[in-house]
This record gives structure tokens, C-alpha cells and sequence, in this order.
């Protein structure tokens, strides 16, 4: 189980690391590359996206790989394969991000059971709230897959628990509002909203959206279990390619 | 999702989480569904207040020139030889189209919410206008986004737009074209959720905005509806509107529903043919799936990506479809069929030269079924036809691409 292994992790750690990678972007060499390096270099769970051409949570850089990524030929089944393939080289839990209708094409049982049977952990699919994903959630329980939510600053506690309540592994804390890959505070406001997440759930709680280097993965450290690097990877590896992902990464312990 | 197997008499659409049966809902991230329940809680507040309908119902009448007639194209009829066509004359609205009717409606809302500045996407630049009209009327700020490709076929909507005051934003992404307008809408809307209300320009997206735009657009019927009946002495046997997006079907529709003896048509476009890419024929060709927050019918590739779709009308081109028509043509209750690009351009011509009205090339679509329509049905019934825009912002490109074939 995913929350299981974050518990355990963090009994050696002050915070673990989780990155995110678009699939097939820029090509599925380059894709495995990335992995590899990240791997090596201590990421301690990882986020696959199948892209979508409309990523409605997703800032201009990664609805940028997203669209590069589809017309460069990535699609929903070329994207299980090389799952498959990463979760069975490398021993981190991998993780699907994608959109509801990925997978309401594929559809949903089948998608969750197809999930299972390559050994990912769980999804994070930001447009399905639990009051249009109950196939969704049933699909990923009986696979024992966790369905990732989220909470945002402007997120309720009444809403906080119900999100906590349908979901499994951790929370995903958007670190501020708007889409990803833009500029976030590190501030006391983030220091009381994290607060809030922790009193609203007992699940582990990832920070995302703006994380960007050491300095704000150590703000994190003592009020977050997971610092979630997003766009930053992505903008590393279009400036200096994908051999630079293991550096970058090192340089964030 | 579940089947539909509701009818149209006992049912209230939608139910309160914003579903059509199994089409509708709100599929969206969670920032942004906070944002919908508050504009949620203060359109069903202001729905039923007396100053809100009055302010409303006021412009309606001496801004934008309501009720908008029926007209009767006894020449189109003549010369087609078939059932008699009426035209409700939306293209003669302010602004010249149907649009102005919600664009008011949200206009106001978004005054009474506190809001500084309406964002919305356009295709033809019909919502645009009238949106950038609404918001300078009551005093609001205006950012249109607008596809890079429509902005060069639709000019002078573009022109109309900036000496509104609005701005405008060319989208450059993907297609360039409306879909890809809506994605940028959304994205600086969820940058700003706060002094923004997002007035999206037809009957999609995800709850309130289907049932909202309806409720402002049904207008058009209940005229429609009060003046057929004066005129004729009966409920028109048929109605005809084009749907993009559908606003201004739902527009007509609404107020005939229960109306079981009056068939309906919603007309699609069919643009160069049946290919992919060629047509944004959604409810005739597609299948169920999820875009831009809500359940709908949608053209969609293997993935489960939208499909690029193509139209010579910018304003019904668009992958996906408002979710009530996907019921509606589940129920069996609507008819939903096509015209081509040759079809719409034809009809173009046709009622400009008959009737003396240059129609929206999107209306046009409308039109070209209803000369259809009128020949099959044949003499003594009755076609409404929702006469949706005028055509004045289509001259120089179908000066520019048909001309020459119509004698220009």
C-alpha cells in the first residue's frame, strides 16, 4: 500500500522526494532517461502523466509537453508500456497523473485493473472529484489502488475531510492557486494552510506547485511529507536535456 | 453512467449537481469547483430576485430590442415550395445575435457578485461582442480570448471588440480555434478567480453554466412560442436552430419541450464531409466522454483526446456539444442532423437574395435544413427557425471564398 510505504520512508527521512514526468516527452528514450536519473538520484516516488491535449490543472509549460508529447505519437497504450516497464526496472511506487477522460475512454475498470496488473500504486486525475468519479473510486479500491486528492488554500475543512475521507496514499497540497509552474510564496501563510491539511487529514500530505529548489524543499521539511517537483524537472531537462535530471535532483538534498 | 431512462414531463433539469441524466456535472479540478459554488449560490439567489429580473428584463427591452419578431420568409417559402418558414429574428438583436441574451444576464451577476472583469472565449467573435457590450454597459472590464486563426476570418468582430474597450487575446496554442480559446479562458480564470467571473459563451462547461445560459437564452422560446401562436394560431409544427456549442437551440427548444406534436431539429455542421477534421458534427458523429468540465457527447480520438474539427463557421466549431443536447438526442426528443459548408454557403446567398436578410453563416446551417425540411414536410405545415445572427461579420470572407461562384 502507498501510505504504508510513505510512513515507512519517513522514519529515515525529513521529507521525501516525488517528481513528475509527461510520458513520451520529448520521446520515450529521453522519458526513461529521466526516470533513470531521478531514480538513482533518491526520488522517492514518482508521478507519470498520460498526456492530454486539454491539461485543465496544468500551467503553460506542461501543457506544452503535454501537446509535444501527443503529437510526437504518445498515446494511452504506448504510455502503459512504458509504465509497465519503469515500475518493473526501478523499485519506487509509480503513479499515473492524467485527465478523466483518458480514462473514461479506456475506461474505468479496465484502466484501474490494467494499473494493478503493471504494479502502479495509484492515480492522480484532477478534473474527477469523488461526486463524478464513484466508478472511479470503486475501480481503484478493489484493486487496491489509491486515489490521490486534492486540497487547495481556498479548500474547506468540511471539504478537506470529504476529500480525505475517498481518498488513499496522501494528500496533494497545491502549494498556492492559479495552474502549476509559476512562481509560489514560501511564506507563513503556506506554514498555517499546511496546518490546516494536517489537522483536516491523518493521510500523508505532498506539497506541490512552485517547489522549485533546495531552499523551498527545506521549507517543507517538518511540515510536509512529500515536496513535489512538477514543471521544474521539465524546464531543467528542455535547458540542458535529460542527462541534467540526477543532478538537479541532487542538488535539492 | 448510468442510462437514461427519464422522460421529458417529470423531470426538472438539471438535477442540483448539474446533471442532464448522465451528460453534465462539474469535471474540475478543486480550486476551480469552489469558484462554481459560488457563482452557483448567487445565480440561484438572484434568479427569482425581483430587482434582478426587472434590471434584466429592462435591457432586454430597451438595449437589445426585445421581443425580437417572427418573421415570415414568404419568398424562401414560395420559391422552396414547400412548408411555410418563419424566421425568429435573433440577427436583429443589438449586437446582432442571440449572444446579448446571456452576455446581460452574466453581465449582472457578475456586477452583483463584486466582480471587476468578465473573461470569456469566442469563436466567431459573436459572444465576444456582445460580451464586451454587456460588460461596458454596466461597467465591468473585458478580456476576450480568441483563437489566432479566428481572429483573421472574423475581423471585424475583432475591430468591434477593441473599440468596445475589450481586450483581446489571441490564443495561440493547438488548433488555434475555439476549443483552444476555451482552454486559455479557463486557465486565466483559475489565475484569478476572484475580481474574474468567467461568462462562457453557450449552453457548456460545467455546472451552473449549461443551466444558466439556458435559463437566459429561453427567452427565445417563450417569444417564440407567445408570437407564433398569435400569428398562426397554432404551435409550429417544426423548429430548426443550428448548434455549436447549441445555446441558441436550447434558446428555442426550451420552451417547447413538452410540446410533444412540435418536432425539433438541431442542425450541425457537417464542413467538408464526414472525415475527421473535416466537421464539427458532435452529436451525429461523436460519443460520450468528458471535456472542458462537463459530460457530453464529444469527438474524441482513441485516447480519448478531442479531435481537431473544422467548420466555415467559427462560431459551431467546436469537439464538444452542451450537455442537454446530449440528452435530448438520447431521449429521441431532438433531431439532430447536418449541413456542409456548400450547404450553409448556399443558403447564405439563397435567403439574402429571397427574404432581403443576410444571415450568420452559422444560422445559415439552420436555414439550409429548413429548405430541406420544408420540401419533405410539404405544404400547410410550419417551420420556426431560429434565425440566430446576422451575417454582416461574414461578407469579406465569403466575398473573399465564394464570390466568384455566386456572381460577386
Amino acid at each position: 500500500m502507498l501510505e504504508s510505504y510513505i510512513l515507512k520512508k519517513r522514519q529515515q527521512k525529513d521529507i521525501l522526494l516525488m517528481t513528475h514526468i509527461v510520458m513520451g516527452y520529448p520521446d520515450f528514450e529521453a522519458s526513461y532517461k529521466i526516470v533513470k536519473q531521478m531514480v538513482e538520484a533518491g526520488v522517492d516516488l514518482m508521478e507519470l502523466q498520460i498526456p492530454f491535449s486539454e491539461p485543465m490543472a496544468d500551467g503553460p509549460v506542461i501543457l506544452h509537453a503535454n501537446q509535444k508529447a501527443i503529437e510526437g505519437g504518445s498515446t494511452v497504450l504506448k504510455c502503459f508500456e512504458f509504465a509497465q516497464k519503469v515500475a518493473k526496472d526501478f523499485s519506487i511506487p509509480f503513479l499515473f497523473m492524467s485527465y478523466a477522460n483518458i480514462l473514461y475512454k479506456y475506461g474505468m475498470e479496465q484502466f484501474a485493473d490494467k494499473m494493478a496488473a503493471i504494479n502502479l500504486k495509484g492515480a492522480i486525475v484532477p478534473d474527477l472529484p469523488p461526486e463524478e468519479g464513484k466508478n472511479y473510486i470503486t475501480a481503484m479500491e478493489k484493486n487496491r489502488l489509491a486515489p490521490i486528492y486534492i486540497f487547495s488554500p481556498e479548500t474547506s475543512e468540511n471539504r478537506m475531510s470529504y476529500l480525505s475521507t475517498h481518498g488513499a496514499g496522501f494528500i496533494y497540497c497545491l502549494a498556492r492557486k492559479g495552474v502549476t509552474g509559476k512562481a509560489t510564496s514560501f511564506s507563513n501563510e503556506l506554514t498555517t494552510y499546511l496546518e490546516r491539511c494536517r489537522q483536516a487529514t491523518t493521510l500523508p500530505l505532498a506539497v506541490g506547485f512552485g517547489v522549485k529548489d533546495k531552499a523551498d524543499v527545506d521549507f517543507l521539511k517538518g511540515k510536509a511529507d512529500i515536496a513535489v517537483i512538477g514543471s521544474q524537472t521539465i524546464r531543467v531537462v528542455e535547458a540542458k536535456g535529460p542527462d541534467a535530471a540526477g543532478d538537479f535532483i541532487r542538488s535539492l538534498f | 453512467m448510468a442510462k437514461n431512462t427519464m422522460n421529458l414531463k417529470n423531470i426538472q433539469l438539471p438535477d442540483k449537481e448539474g446533471r442532464f441524466g448522465e451528460y453534465g456535472g462539474s469535471y474540475v479540478p478543486e480550486k476551480l469547483q469552489l469558484v462554481l459554488d459560488e457563482i452557483s449560490k448567487n445565480y440561484e439567489a438572484i434568479k427569482n430576485d425581483d430587482t434582478f429580473i426587472s434590471e434584466l428584463r429592462y435591457l432586454n427591452k430597451h438595449f437589445t430590442g426585445r421581443p425580437s419578431p417572427i418573421f415570415y420568409a414568404k419568398n424562401l417559402s414560395e420559391k422552396t415550395g414547400g412548408a411555410d418558414i418563419y424566421l425568429k429574428r435573433e440577427d436583429l438583436n443589438h449586437t446582432g445575435a442571440h449572444k446579448i441574451n446571456h452576455c446581460l444576464g452574466e453581465a449582472l451577476l457578475a456586477k452583483r457578485m463584486g466582480k471587476k472583469k468578465l473573461i470569456a472565449e469566442t469563436g466567431a467573435g459573436q459572444h465576444g461582442v456582445a460580451l464586451a457590450t454587456a460588460a461596458t454597459l454596466v461597467g465591468l472590464e473585458c478580456d476576450i480570448y480568441m483563437g489566432e486563426v479566428d481572429i483573421k476570418k472574423e475581423h471585424p468582430n475583432v475591430v468591434r471588440m477593441k473599440i468596445l474597450g475589450a481586450r483581446v487575446i489571441p490564443v495561440s496554442r493547438g488548433t488555434k480555434t475555439l476549443k483552444d480559446a476555451v482552454d486559455a479562458a479557463f486557465e486565466a480564470y483559475l489565475e484569478d478567480p476572484i475580481t474574474q467571473l468567467y461568462a462562457i459563451g453557450s449552453v457548456v462547461g460545467p455546472h451552473p453554466f449549461p443551466m444558466m445560459v439556458r435559463d437566459f437564452q429561453q427567452i427565445v422560446g417563450l417569444e417564440a412560442r407567445e408570437q407564433f401562436l398569435e400569428m398562426t394560431g397554432k404551435l409550429p409544427d417544426n423548429l430548426v436552430a443550428c448548434v455549436g456549442g447549441g445555446s441558441n437551440a436550447m434558446g428555442l427548444f426550451t420552451a417547447f419541450l413538452e410540446d410533444p406534436d412540435v418536432a425539433m431539429f438541431g442542425v450541425e455542421p457537417s464542413g467538408r464531409g464526414f472525415k475527421d477534421g473535416d466537421h464539427a458534427a458532435t452529436l451525429t458523429l461523436g460519443s460520450p466522454g468528458v471535456l472542458h468540465g462537463f459530460s457530453s457527447y464529444l469527438l474524441q480520438d482513441e485516447n480519448g483526446d478531442p479531435l481537431p474539427v473544422y467548420s466555415v463557421a467559427s462560431g459551431l466549431d467546436y469537439p464538444g456539444v452542451g450537455p442537454q443536447h446530449s440528452l435530448l438526442k438520447d431521449l429521441g426528443r431532438v433531431t439532430y442532423v447536418t449541413a456542409s459548408d456548400e450547404d450553409a454557403i448556399d443558403a447564405f446567398f439563397e435567403l439574402s437574395r429571397t427574404d432581403g436578410i443576410i444571415p450568420a453563416i452559422e444560422s445559415a446551417h439552420a436555414i439550409a435544413h429548413a429548405v430541406k425540411l420544408a420540401k419533405d414536410a410539404g405544404k400547410g405545415k410550419t417551420i420556426l427557425v431560429n434565425l440566430s445572427g446576422r451575417g454582416d461579420k461574414d461578407i469579406d470572407f465569403v466575398l473573399e471564398n465564394y464570390g466568384k461562384d455566386y456572381g460577386l
